[in-house]
């Protein structure tokens, strides 16, 4: 398996114009079509396409498109290997290639933990079309009956008279046959599978282990100019003048100009330069008068000390189950706690940037974006050409973790390019990346639980204060909290009120919008009932769980809840963690499970804190069920990336507000973890026979509430607020 | 603006920039030596890092002025086909995620098996304390570390 040349896709734009016209309707390609054009066009592009997918040439080379941006997450290696399951060609010897946008295939935004499963089946099908009409070719071409036939290893056998034909060789004869309902093709039993499932090494590796260009910032083109830009430094700001003449008649400077605001990019001030340094340089003697509006009441001591107020007063109930305060007047213990966790960046390694070359009556753009689709949208309208005009190149992404899903880099560098006239490249520098983020939100949960008579959890109330984006009617991108969240359907006395603050503070979905933070809040909180129970956690979580059964939900994160697959992992960690162990005081284990994004996963965290109060998390183990894995490699990767990025989070970074301006500016900051720092991992796939499902989110939220239990454990210090070295852990 | 004659992967490379201007946009912007990676321009993330003479360096605080005549290797002069242990050992642990900090870890993994051929686990934590990975790849990039090393000794030995 290799990745092909970035730049051999000349083929590629000659198939998908093929293709035109019928771009949303279908992505399986007529290859009698696309077969009788190219020939008359190129005789050279003579190959097999069964679908968008997939090329066979004559000379037996596969080519398998990788639809959905890889940041690391690993779907450029994972999508073919299931096309190339169904197929029966070997995953080592197919050249995969990253497709550009194109509706031809179908939706190609990474996020949500959804690639996997909404690609699984239409990949299998794509893989599996191309299979039957090989063996129809191979049929035909040996006149035997197809069902004698069966494929392997990228050739179609006939095993009675032990005769076999290369898919190379059967290439042009399939192309010519017509192509079969990808809904009637014969998928392969699972007992089957030889590549779905085994580990693979990520395709870009041996380019990434030899500096090979691949990122969105290794774009270079002739005659590129390199573009900074300047924004307010408080959100939704407006530029009112700058000192553009003295930037302009800068070394190595061949432009500076103001951007207006405009739909999906805050307005601001562009310096192009020869080089990067040029250009960083210039932006060191630009002076620019800002409208900043009024920041002053936008400080992160004011959106405490509101949410403090807040929470001393009712909210608005959006569940109220059962009767709490009934159960609260009955209960054997009640407890009483506030949490509350601050924004956060997603500090991609890679920051922001993206390549574009407005040529008049087209716009090409080269970006590392986790949402193509989404960029086009949003570029449309300024660039004022239709979108048949507008190429967008799918390039590597340093890191995405959500960010990437918002692409105001791409909007901010179309603009600057539609004035340049020439081909430019905008790098945000790591503190305009720090600075102007989407950031996970903060919020503050004002709890009150319950144990009754039997040590059972018996009541919750949660009044929940969330910021809303310049407004207290709805939360802001990815502030939000389900009335389906957990204990909500477990309990019979459940209620939830919630109070919005407004910030100007921009936010959006980070790795596990959402859960990130409330698993962090609820699994602690029920930590903290378990032990006023004097229960032992684990026995107390499966308890709260309940009997087998799948849960159905009511709102839009309510997906059904299987309580069995959520036991399943819960008794899975406590196994191969030795759960139950008791260690003297400074060290101890914690436990947390949680469910989103369709996973199940549980985790346990082994810490040990000194007396000085040094944290050192020693292991988690983290049992999983998404259902079969496709690639156990790169599965095996997104554990142990969300373990480090929960613990990274939890345990260092905060984005703390001032006057309208973000404070921190770079990792001396917003620290990262380190490798010192990282703890041992150990993993339990439950592979149970449901659909596959993401993984790159569902093993993050469970990171940061393991840990904090487990330092109460050690210490009976109870983390309430993030990130942990606000409290003081040291003992005596 | 001044003109300076770099010694890059073994080859001469002239370049005009001012005098101020970090290696690592050197390589990036006017020798097309991608693979050294800008991530924070405070040498702060590793993501950058070069050998200078053999010494791991971030090339976002070595001035261009300071490093002429000075034996400059990159990520794409480690080995000259991908080959060099380390490469190798990330290729078999499936090392990266995003890949972005992966060409800077190796960088300095490579300096250190220079002067240490058999670390400990804590001799490498020490030595990739200031190499960053977004993406929590750090037990993998340790286990690889540890291959490589084995390989060296192995290689070595067989040769004797």
């Amino acid at each position: 398996m290799k990745a092909s040349q970035p730049l051999d896709r000349r083929e590629f734009f000659k198939v998908s114009a093929l293709a035109g016209g019928g771009f949303a309707l279908s992505y399986y390609l007529s290859p009698v079509a696309a077969l009788a054009q190219s020939a008359a066009v190129d005789n050279t592009a003579r190959v097999f396409v069964p679908n968008a997918f997939i090329r066979i040439y004559p000379d037996g080379t596969v080519k398998l498109m990788a639809k959905t941006p890889d940041s690391g997450q690993g779907v450029k290696t994972a999508l073919p290997m299931i096309i190339a399951e169904e197929m029966d060609v070997a995953i080592d010897k197919v050249i995969i290639e990253q497709a550009d946008f194109d509706p031809i295939y179908g939706g190609q935004a990474a996020g949500g933990s959804r690639t996997i499963p909404s690609s699984y089946e239409p990949m299998r099908r794509a893989g599996a079309v191309a299979r039957a009409m090989l063996i129809t070719a191979a049929a035909q071409h040996w006149g035997v009956p197809a069902d004698e036939l069966s494929t392997e290893n990228g050739a179609v056998l006939h095993p009675p008279t032990s005769r076999a034909i290369t898919y190379g060789e059967l290439a042009l004869k399939a192309a010519l046959l017509p192509v079969p309902d990808a809904a009637s093709v014969k998928l392969k039993d699972p007992s089957e599978f030889k590549i779905i499932g085994s580990r693979i090494g990520g395709v870009d590796n041996p380019s990434l282990v030899t500096g090979q260009p691949l990122f969105g910032i290794d774009m270079k083109l002739p005659g590129m100019l390199h573009a900074v830009y300047e924004r307010c430094p408080t959100f939704g700001g407006n530029p009112v003048s700058a000192n553009l003449d003295r930037v302009k008649a800068l070394p190595g400077v061949r432009d500076a100009f103001i951007v207006a605001r405009a739909a999906g990019l805050q307005p601001g001030v562009a310096i192009l330069a020869d080089t990067t340094w040029a250009a960083f340089s210039a932006r060191r003697q630009l002076q620019v008068v800002w409208d900043e509006g009024d920041p002053s009441a936008q400080s992160s001591t004011v959106y405490d000390a509101t949410a403090a107020t807040l929470g001393r007063q009712p909210g608005k109930v959006v569940r109220n189950d059962g009767d709490v305060d009934a159960a609260f007047a009955g209960a054997k213990a009640v407890v009483e706690a506030a949490y509350s966790y601050p924004y956060i960046s997603h500090a991609t390694l890679e920051p922001q940037n993206c390549t574009a070359w407005f040529k008049g009556d087209q716009l090409e753009i080269w970006s590392p974006t986790q949402n193509p689709g989404g960029q086009l949208d949003q570029i449309v309208a300024l660039a004022g050409l239709p979108k048949e005009r507008i190429k967008i190149h799918v390039t590597r992404s340093g890191g995405g973790f959500g960010r990437r899903l918002i692409n105001d880099y791409a909007v901010e560098v179309a603009a600057i390019a539609k004035q340049a006239k020439v081909p430019v490249k905008l790098t945000w520098s790591r503190e305009d990346d720090m600075r102007h983020d989407f950031y996970r939100p903060c919020g503050w949960h004002f709890l009150k639980g319950s144990v009754d008579a039997q040590g059972k959890l018996s009541a919750w109330k949660n009044h929940f204060i969330t910021v809303g984006f310049k407004g207290t009617e709805t939360p802001a991108s990815s502030a939000g909290l389900s009335p389906d969240e957990m204990p909500a359907r477990f309990l019979a006395n459940y209620r939830l009120e919630q109070s919005i603050q407004s910030t100007s503070v921009p936010t959006g979905p980070l790795r596990a919008p959402g859960s990130n933070a409330l698993a962090f809040v609820f699994q602690s909180f029920i930590d903290e009932l378990a032990h006023a129970a004097g229960r032992d956690p684990l026995e107390f979580r499966l308890e709260l769980l309940g009997d087998d059964r799948l849960v159905p939900g009511t709102g839009n994160r309510g997906a059904p809840y299987s309580s069995a697959r959520m036991k399943a992992v819960l008794r899975k960690v406590g196994e191969i963690s030795g759960w139950g162990i008791k260690h003297p005081k400074g060290r101890g284990l914690g436990i947390a499970f949680h469910f989103s994004h369709s996973g199940y996963v549980a985790q346990v965290a082994d810490v040990s804190v000194a007396p000085d109060g040094t944290l050192k998390v020693h292991q988690v183990w983290c049992a999983v069920d998404v259902g079969p894995i496709i690639n156990r490699s790169g599965a095996e990767n997104q554990v142990q990336g969300s373990v480090g990025d929960g613990l990274s989070a939890a345990w260092l970074q905060e984005i703390t507000v001032e006057r309208g301006r973000v404070v921190q500016s770079n990792f001396a900051d917003y620290p990262l973890l380190r490798i010192n720092d990282m703890p041992k991992v150990e993993i339990a796939f439950i592979e149970s026979k449901n659909p596959p499902t993401g993984l790159g989110e569902p093993p993050y939220p469970v990171t940061p509430p393991a840990i904090c239990n487990a330092i109460f454990a050690a210490t009976g210090k109870r983390i309430r607020t993030l990130p942990i070295t606000k409290t003081d852990l040291r003992w005596a | 603006m001044p003109t300076y004659n770099l010694k890059v992967n073994g080859q001469t490379r002239q370049v005009v920039a001012p005098a101020d201007t970090p290696l690592l946009w050197v390589l990036r912007d006017q020798l097309d030596l991608v693979g050294t990676k800008y991530g924070c321009g405070i040498g702060l993330c590793g993501a950058c890092t070069v050998h200078l003479n053999g010494v791991p360096t971030r090339s976002c605080q070595a001035l261009v002025s300071t490093v002429a005549g000075m034996n400059i290797t990159t990520i794409e002069g480690l080995s000259p086909d991908g080959s060099h242990p380390l490469q190798k050992a990330w290729i078999a642990h499936d090392v990266p995620q995003c890949g972005y900090c992966q060409a800077g870890q190796i960088m300095t993994a490579a300096a250190l098996l220079q002067n240490n051929p058999q670390p400990t686990d804590d001799d490498i934590d020490g030595a990739l304390a200031g190499n960053l990975c977004r993406c929590g790849t750090y037990l993998r990039i340790r286990a690889a570390v540890k291959d490589a090393a084995t390989a060296v000794a192995s290689a070595k030995e067989a040769a004797q």
